[in-house]
């Protein structure tokens, strides 16, 4: 059935309006009960997740959701109910069987990590659905509503369902909250966390466990194919945000519980729409805008900072080619033509006047009919750069092996991000005055006069 | 009409081509995957390429062999850039950003499948399973039906032919430089064979045969397709070529044996299929075990003799 055949069109969307109305005027109480329970599974999974991504094994909880697909048929197949406890019986127990077998492959066989996680998978998937298909095919009574599971369906939730799932999410978060220290311990360190008399392996099967209830208790809202991402994409998304595992809980948290709600609502005032797609969006949503906009790593802070960087050795190389000019001419003239600089460090024209207005602006460098000096200030900097500079490169054809272009080279580099600590080290070990080029290496104006004075 | 008829078994005959050729591309394609330890990124294409797939019945209006291969190769092509330069950039383990981006993809085309159902032939359940069943009665026409025209067949069959053909053609052309890159990559780059040419040509060929998969077996069923059999081969085999053929052996298997559970339990064939595989694997791993242990036993009675000797 589709949502838009249901209803004409601007019938539908009024009629969404009022779902709408209902949903939040917490009115319609199994609809509350929805929400609620999307709001502690986001939460639950999330932060169960977590620790799944952190100890490196991201994909585990797509396969642990996959594998309890046939547990469910034969739960459903064997008692003939579709109760939630008997259908979560079911998935718990084919859950925990494909965890063995994805620990048991590798570990036995020539087969890999990645290939066990994907066997296991498509295994178990192919078993339940062949099951489905084959009690579609039968006349057994309540057999419609199994197929619901495989993408999940807000509004297909029964209150029994809710109760368990209420009942299952609490347990894991406060087991979390209890073990937390523990399950920091062995998620970052496990080897330590062994040296200390932690149980480690215990900790590892409550982990799994918990892992596992999440995902069993998610079927029926999220489906099967995709509780993966309520899993995995939270703490992703977390990540850029922070370094601190208890801040990174509670974000991933949020991020669940926010997508789990969009996902419930979207699918409850469009009821042929399935929740687990419409979660994966958002949650997804969340991600990029995480990884565009965060504060420590988002991509946008990130490419302002190589910018930053970018703009400043170029103004610090004209800097010193101003030096270099200065030097050439034994310091006798101080004002130099655009053509002059061009022809020791080649820049586009456009891209060498804005730089050179900047570095006017910081009053580094004087102005004065077209043609440029450095200032007292400018040729302080420009003398500690080139100081720099040179310092690496005699540094460099001492310690390496290494012609005199290439340690030019690594120069132009290095001497944009040598501090004064650095420098101060390289001058104790060398007792050069040139460079491997032959031109002196500068002292700093304060340095020429403590060696006057003395 | 009761009883077996000639159309009956032209029919299963067509089913079972159809199948056949999917396992056997699978397979093939798959070896590559398990040696290159790619087999998440097969299970990530072969969920992405629904959203290619319904993006091209979308955007073009038809349902044409090249179109639908075209969608699948670039949003496959699409799949495997944007978890690598996640990966990259994001600094996320490389399964991390595998499993948002096949997900999300995943996801979209669930949900535009959904909202179209009735103007696309898609329906959520054959996403998950494909209608192998209904393969023969989408047929192919050359020419005008009412004219004369010739019907030449499932289009299933064809194009999975096709792509078969593309598939086992690149092996055997390119088999000396597929062999390097698989299992030497640094004497691969030192040789100067492009690494990343042969993996996006790699990744192109599984999005090709998942398309391909897709009106038989579904995005998700073709997963266990494309890796159980060849991560069987993989316990047994000796060298490459050996094990192509042992993955398209233990695929022919899988679909005679499938297919037979299928008729019996009265499940979906595609399904049952995918299960036989698994069952096949079991099998092998079970006798290899076996193997094992008594070799162990063998070994450990010769030291006692010998100790007591």
């Amino acid at each position: 059935m589709n949502a838009f055949d249901a209803y004409p069109t601007t019938d539908f969307i009024s009629q969404a309006w009022h779902h709408l109305q209902v949903f939040w005027s917490f009115e319609d109480i199994n609809a509350t009960w929805v929400l609620f329970g999307s709001l502690l599974l986001g939460m639950s999974a999330s932060v169960i997740g977590a620790f799944a991504f952190l100890r490196k094994r991201s994909l585990l909880g797509d396969a642990l959701a996959h594998a309890a697909l046939p547990g469910v048929m034969m739960a459903f197949l064997l008692s003939g109910s579709r109760d939630a406890e008997v259908i979560f019986v079911g998935a718990l127990a084919s859950s925990l069987i494909g965890f063995w077998i994805i620990d048991w492959l590798p570990k036995n066989t020539k087969i890999k990590p990645d290939a066990a996680l994907a066997i296991t998978l498509s295994f178990f998937f192919a078993l339940g659905l062949m099951l489905l298909s084959y009690i579609q095919n039968t006349d057994l009574p309540d057999k419609s509503g199994l197929d619901k599971l495989l993408f999940g369906q807000a509004a297909a939730i029964t209150s029994e369902d809710i109760q368990l799932l209420i009942i299952v999410t609490t347990l894991v978060l406060l087991t979390v909250l209890l073990f937390f220290q523990k399950l920091r311990l062995i998620t970052f360190n496990r080897s330590y966390a062994k040296t200390l008399g932690i149980n480690v392996k215990f900790y590892e099967m409550l982990l799994a466990i918990m892992i596992v209830l999440s995902v069993v208790v998610g079927l029926q809202l999220v489906g099967v194919v995709l509780m993966a991402a309520i899993l995995l994409t939270p703490i992703a998304a977390a990540r850029f945000w922070s370094h601190q595992l208890s801040t990174l809980l509670m974000l991933a948290a949020l991020f669940g519980a926010i997508s789990a709600i969009l996902g419930a609502q979207i699918s409850y005032v469009a009821p042929a729409m399935p929740t687990g797609p419409w979660i994966v969006v958002s949650l997804s949503l969340l991600f990029f805008i995480s990884f565009l906009v965060a504060p420590k790593q988002g991509l946008l802070k990130r490419y302002l900072e190589y910018r930053r960087l970018k703009q400043r050795v170029i103004l610090e190389n004209i800097l010193r080619t101003l030096y270099k000019l200065l030097e050439r001419e034994h310091f006798q003239r101080n004002q130099f033509t655009l053509a002059e600089i061009t022809e020791l460090r080649s820049l586009k024209s456009i891209q060498l006047k804005q730089s050179l207005a900047i570095l006017n602006k910081r009053k580094l460098v004087i102005e004065a009919q077209q043609r440029y000096s450095l200032s007292e200030e400018g040729l302080l900097k420009a003398i500690k750069l080139t100081r720099r500079h040179r310092l690496w490169e005699s540094y460099l054809s001492q310690h390496a092996d290494l012609n005199s272009e290439q340690v030019h080279q690594q120069a132009e580099r290095i001497e944009h991000i040598l501090n004064k600590e650095q420098e101060q080290q390289i001058v104790a070990e060398l007792m050069e005055q040139f460079d491997p080029h032959g031109s002196p290496i500068p002292k700093l104006p304060s340095q020429n006069l403590q060696e006057k004075s003395q | 009409m009761s009883g077996f008829t000639i159309d009956d078994w032209i029919l299963d005959l067509w089913i079972i081509g159809t199948a056949s050729l999917v396992a056997a591309s699978c397979a093939l394609v798959g070896v590559f995957l398990i040696l290159r330890r790619q087999a998440l990124m097969g299970d990530a294409i072969s969920h992405s390429v629904l959203l290619g797939i319904v993006l091209a019945y979308l955007l073009s209006g038809s349902n044409s062999l090249s179109i639908m291969l075209l969608g699948a190769v670039i949003i496959g092509l699409i799949t495997t850039w944007l978890s690598e330069s996640l990966h990259k950039i994001s600094r996320l383990q490389s399964d991390a950003s595998i499993g948002i981006v096949f997900t999300l993809f995943f996801s979209l085309g669930v949900i535009l499948v959904s909202l179209y159902t009735g103007q696309i032939d898609l329906d959520q359940e054959c996403v998950l399973y494909g209608e192998i069943a209904f393969v023969p009665f989408d047929t192919l026409v050359w020419g005008d039906i009412q004219n004369g025209g010739t019907e030449l067949g499932p289009r299933a069959f064809w194009l999975i032919l096709i792509v078969f053909i593309l598939v086992v053609g690149s092996i055997v052309f390119a088999f000396e430089r597929l062999k390097t890159v698989t299992f030497h990559p640094s004497l691969a780059v030192s040789l100067g064979i492009s690494i990343s040419f042969w993996h996006y040509f790699l990744m192109t060929l599984v999005s090709m045969t998942t398309v391909a998969s897709f009106d038989a077996v579904g995005a998700i069923l073709v997963v266990a397709l494309l890796i159980i059999p060849a991560a069987s081969a993989y316990l047994f085999a000796k060298s490459l070529k050996n094990m192509l053929l042992l993955a398209v052996l233990y695929s022919q298997l899988a679909v005679w044996l499938g297919y037979a559970v299928a008729f019996q339990l009265d499940s979906s064939i595609a399904a049952s299929i995918a299960v036989s595989a698994g069952l096949l694997l079991l099998v092998s791993l079970f006798a290899l075990q076996l193997h094992k242990r008594r070799q162990k036993h063998f070994y450990t009675q010769q030291l006692k003799t010998e100790q007591a000797g």
